[in-house]
């Protein structure tokens, strides 16, 4: 986390896409992930809405990082992230009420994202705005395209749909595809998680082998 | 619905963390162990009941549209200022709480350790305040509903912490050992509460 380039690297971009995966390997932001994929449009939208409090909360911390005193950074920052996802929630409720009614809860559990949080304090409260930026929106794409993958895996195999439009024809409408109903259920949110942690850990250890030992502590963190 | 129905209900049929998935970064951080686990849900049922009939009468009496007709501001609708009320009386209340364990019980204060504070970033605290309003209940319904959410994520973490216990020492395929498997025994749990999910109390 102790990125303290003088010039933002675009480590600090790259790196949470994959290696370094919000999701998958720092195990944060997870309620959103799960509850929100049984379809593809409300991850599109949840995805925006974090993009969007990541990016106002890392930005604003950073700028406002040398006037506030640590003993009460907590909660300046949790006032600063609810302010955001205040902004984000009314937003949603005025231009999509349909959505915002499918997200419900979600978008006020934002403020409780671990994602957000983890990000203010352990990197915006150290960097320069630039780089915060870069980070927010790093972690931001990296937390976006699970949820967007596990919701387009949920919606395909349990509607045959894609946002909506049909992509399997189902057996109901005279086509060959029985939908999984088990695929619009939370639980299998966990397993399609598990296989892509799985996957991804393969591919990291076949990457390079000497750091496949420490990868197994990832949980305990 | 009665009260202990209703408690019943959000512990085992809408159970927060199986169901909702809320409070899952700390339901997967802090379950290497069952006695942590234990300290952990019991912290959450206290936080639990006693928050969310303190939100309630906080947006009853103060930001619900018109909750201010006692001070001549009638037309104020203040509901918006939820999110950063509920989490600040959450805060709040957890660090009040670390005071009084440290002064009266510094043994079970110690044996939290970190999980204390760590409660207030527990989506499932702010999610339950955030589902009474939305479900309209009132005070005594906030109490049962508060007391049953919180034994019920309690439940789930003393389950799948008993279940981790020993799967952590089985010998699975090296990508899928640790948080992969973590993810496959709370599907298999969750899917275990969802058969619960047609009883009509």
């Amino acid at each position: 986390m102790a990125l303290q380039t003088p010039q933002p690297s675009p480590r600090v971009f790259v790196d949470p896409l994959v290696t370094s995966n919000p999701i998958t390997l720092q195990v944060l932001g997870l309620c959103s992930a799960l509850a929100v994929t049984s379809s593809v449009l409300p991850a599109l939208i949840m995805s925006a809405a974090v993009i969007a409090v990541l990016v106002f909360a890392n930005v604003s911390v950073s700028l406002l990082r040398h006037v506030i005193p640590s003993t009460i950074r907590l909660i300046i920052e949790v006032t600063l992230i609810a302010t955001a996802v205040i902004v984000v929630d009314e937003v949603l409720k005025a231009f999509m009420p349909e959505v915002s009614a499918v997200l419900s809860v979600f978008v006020g559990l934002i403020i409780t994202n671990c994602i957000v949080l983890a990000r203010v304090e352990s990197f915006a409260m150290q960097n320069g705005v630039w780089a915060s930026t870069l980070d927010a929106l790093g972690n931001g794409i990296g937390y976006s395209w699970v949820l967007i993958l596990v919701a387009t895996v949920r919606e395909l195999l349990g509607a045959g749909t894609v946002l909506g439009y049909r992509i399997l024809p189902t057996s109901d409408g005279g086509g060959w595809f029985e939908p999984n109903a088990m695929m619009l259920q939370t639980p299998s949110a966990f397993f399609l998680l598990a296989l892509l942690v799985w996957c991804l850990q393969c591919a990291r250890r076949r990457q390079d082998a000497s750091a496949a030992q420490p990868e197994r502590d990832t949980t305990t963190a | 619905m009665d009260l202990a129905t209703l408690a019943f209900r959000t512990a085992f049929v809408e159970n927060l963390a199986l169901n909702y998935l809320l409070g899952m970064c700390t339901f997967i951080a802090v379950s290497q162990r069952v006695s942590t686990a234990l300290g952990l849900g019991a912290a959450m049922t206290v936080v639990l009941s006693i928050t969310v009939p303190l939100n309630f009468l906080l947006f009853e009496y103060l930001l619900t549209p018109g909750a201010l007709a006692w001070l001549g501001l009638g037309f104020f609708d203040l509901s918006f200022l939820r999110f950063v009320a509920f989490i600040g009386v959450i805060a709040a209340f957890v660090q009040i709480l670390e005071l009084v364990l440290e002064r009266y019980s510094p043994r079970l204060e110690h044996a939290l350790g970190i999980y204390l504070p760590l409660l207030t970033v527990n989506c499932a605290i702010l999610g339950a305040s955030l589902f009474m309003v939305q479900r309209a209940y009132g005070f005594a319904e906030s109490v049962a509903f508060g007391f049953g959410s919180g034994a019920g994520w309690a439940i789930a973490i003393v389950l799948f912490a008993t279940i981790r216990e020993r799967v952590d020492e089985q010998h699975a395929p090296a990508g899928l050992r640790g948080l992969g498997l973590a993810f496959v025994v709370t599907g298999l749990l969750a899917l275990g509460f969802a058969g619960l999910r047609g009883i009509e109390l």
